[in-house]
């Protein structure tokens, strides 16, 4: 069954827990032991009604401050497919963890409070989930019952929002009107907008198509593993083990190893279960070629004329993590991207954007915790990449401070530097 | 290293673990951390694996840290060797100098657990600091570490109970028969059924009667619970999950009800 990632996030307002919980319990995805828990915790903190945030909020201290630190993974599944979904935390100080759960979200869900309109905030969740390539983007107008259903509110807000999704780049923008305290439109059908003929907030999970989010074109192959099976019956065996991060492959292809820049012939493409005829994103198998060439880890199997940038020289907007020490011009870090690790110079700070409203400060000297920056590398070695909007595997990479090995920048790679 | 207590988690790991690098041999051994109160159908199960496997088995013994002086066993019928397990993973861990450990922790188990990495770092001490965690972005995992810390890596963080069982469906692997319907002498103690055995018997108010059931998890005796069920294939399995309303924790696991953090607490101390 297919597999589907959502990304939502948002305030306590917003009615994003009541969505949530709303979703999960009426697709009956709320076990009884759980509810249990949530209704006794309720009480003893005094409210009078069942907060649904409770379910997702693990920890003792998310618990003890009534907030969402962390992301909070919740699973659930319908006839149809299987969901995952990352729940954020929508403030500011949070943008870190709306980038985790962003990077590999199919779908982002976003809510409007059909009262307030566009905020800060709505802004500011459909940039990051447009900046983190998230495929399809759904906007819940929500608390529709507090405007009268009313179809003139709910189409003057889709078309401010389209007017500023103008900007942004975003493949698939959706809109649903909802009230997530009735129901109305989340699982089912609304009885209170006969004008709405458009699919529930469920129905547009199950069936906005996901299968071309992948990219079938480029052929991406980064190495993982050498396997040598040092067995009798394998003794000539050397198999290339990794994730296919881009394009079909199939016995018989030519193809190219970087950077040794060495071509062979795939001879097999062989899994435990068998030898398969075709491989394609995010399968992950083992590579055999007819050649015996050098290849390892970090190596990036391709076509020879459809090749990946070769570059120590890597442009990028990123996102800093850290509570440490900002990102500023001249700090090295580790890299990795990919299945390949290396080292990395920050040369240039171009510019930081303002999260809210796009603006680009080109006087920023450093990023802070949950800023956002367009920088230049220099590795010391290499990097096979391609740019985040084409590829978001072979596009992105992760910055690592060295002594703490702290994982503290999420980059977004925009080019090789000309 | 990879643990496998022989529970279906467990032996899910396992199985991709060995497709993972088919057609090598698994290229870490397996550890079992015994706490000495096992499922005999468990044991011979896991014996029967490691075997066919060829793979290596480490034992680590909770039974040898009591005799070593190293834990002091809890007392009194409720009395259980849950937490002391901690204390020999963290042991054996050390001894061979470990920088990965695999495990078969699922988020959606318990809510602690729901906040876990899938590359969780363990300091010096074995800790989980759930405040300081490494962001965890597309599938670019930092395993960086220095030495004498080490990462405990979940590849099936988010899979689900229905998961677990649709793969053992899908993919015919064998589990310990516990998990399958059968008769068994039982006492009822807190809402669950437990199976009497030399590690647990019941007190003289608790009646011991023979029952059909099955266990939904497999762990440490004392506090894994039973329930009633005909379920005897994995299909039927698959059914009975299917219509559940309750968690598999909640339903067999005695040790998570002690308090609303028991398992993030134990988790803090270097608990699976």
């Amino acid at each position: 069954m297919e597999l589907v990632r959502i990304a939502t996030t948002g305030s306590v307002d917003d009615g994003k827990s009541t969505l949530i919980g709303r979703l999960l319990f009426d697709a009956k995805q709320i076990f009884q032991d759980q509810l249990d828990a949530v209704e006794d915790a309720s009480r003893r903190r005094g409210t009078d009604y069942v907060d649904l945030a409770l379910l997702t909020d693990g920890l003792r201290a998310e618990r003890e401050q009534g907030i969402t630190i962390d992301v909070a993974y919740r699973y659930f599944a319908t006839p149809k497919r299987k969901f995952v979904l990352a729940d954020t935390p929508g403030h500011i100080q949070y943008t870190r963890n709306m980038v985790t759960g962003s990077s590999t979200a199919n779908i982002a869900l976003i809510l409007v409070d059909a009262r307030n309109g566009m905020l800060e905030q709505t802004r500011r969740h459909s940039f990051l989930a447009s900046l983190l390539g998230v495929p399809h983007l759904v906007l819940c107008v929500n608390k529709m019952d507090l405007v009268d259903w009313s179809e003139e509110r709910y189409d003057e807000l889709a078309d401010e929002f389209r007017e500023f999704a103008r900007r942004l780049d975003i493949y698939d923008l959706r809109f649903v009107p909802v009230s997530a305290l009735k129901g109305d439109n989340i699982v089912e059908p609304s009885a209170n907008m006969p004008w709405y003929h458009g699919p529930t907030v469920l129905e547009l999970l199950e069936e906005i198509h996901i299968g071309s989010d992948e990219n079938l074109i480029d052929v991406r192959f980064p190495v993982q593993y050498v396997i040598r099976p040092h067995r009798h019956d394998f003794s000539d065996y050397r198999g290339y083990a990794g994730k296919v991060s881009g394009g079909l492959m199939k016995p018989g292809d030519e193809v190219v190893v970087l950077p040794s820049g060495f071509s062979s012939t795939i001879k097999n493409i062989s899994t435990h279960d068998g030898d398969l005829d075709e491989a394609a994103p995010p399968m992950s198998v083992v590579l055999t070629l007819e050649n015996d060439i050098d290849v390892s880890r970090g190596d990036m199997i391709c076509r020879p004329h459809n090749q990946p940038h070769a570059s120590q020289d890597i442009d990028a907007m990123v996102a800093w993590m850290s509570e440490g020490p900002p990102l500023r011009p001249g700090a090295k870090y580790a890299i990795k991207h990919t299945t390949k690790w290396g080292r990395a110079m920050v040369n240039e700070l171009q510019y930081r954007l303002d999260v809210n409203s796009l603006h680009r400060d080109d006087a920023a000297t450093e990023l802070s915790l949950n800023e956002i920056g367009r920088i230049r590398l220099r590795a010391t070695t290499p990097f096979f990449f391609d740019e985040y909007r084409r590829n978001r595997e072979t596009g992105s990479f992760i910055l690592v401070e060295e002594g703490t090995n702290n994982t503290v920048g999420a980059g977004m790679i925009t080019g090789q530097t000309a | 290293m990879l643990l496998f207590s022989g529970g279906k988690d467990s032996a899910v790991v396992l199985r991709l673990a060995v497709k993972a690098f088919w057609p090598a041999r698994l290229p870490f051994p397996v550890m079992h951390v015994d706490t000495g109160h096992n499922f005999p159908e468990v044991i011979e199960f896991r014996d029967r694996m490691i075997e066919s496997l060829e793979a290596q088995l480490i034992v680590a013994s909770v039974q040898e840290a009591i005799d070593q002086g190293r834990v002091v066993e809890e007392t009194g019928p409720r009395a259980s060797r849950n937490r002391l397990q901690t204390e020999s993973l963290l042991s054996a861990i050390e001894k061979d100098r470990f920088d990965m450990v695999f495990g078969g922790a699922r988020r959606d188990e318990e809510k602690a657990r729901a906040k876990e990495r899938v590359f969780s770092f363990r300091d010096e001490f074995g800790q989980w600091d759930p405040k300081n965690q490494r962001p965890e972005l597309w599938s670019l995992y930092n395993p960086r570490i220095n030495v004498g810390e080490h990462i405990r890596a979940f590849p099936i963080s988010n899979w689900t109970e229905m998961d677990i069982w649709q793969y053992v469906e899908d993919e015919s692997i064998e589990l310990p028969s516990v998990y399958f319907a059968h008769q068994r002498k039982v006492f009822e103690r807190d809402g669950m059924l437990m199976a009497e055995s030399p590690y647990l018997r019941p007190t003289d108010d608790e009646e011991l009667f023979e029952s059909t059931v099955r266990f939904r998890t497999v762990g440490d005796m004392t506090c894994t619970g039973a329930f009633e069920s005909t379920a005897a294939t994995v299909r039927e399995i698959i059914d009975e999950v299917s219509a559940t309303r309750i968690t598999e924790r909640g339903a067999s696991r005695a040790d998570d009800r002690t308090a609303e953090a028991a398992m993030e607490d134990r988790k803090k101390e270097g608990y699976f």
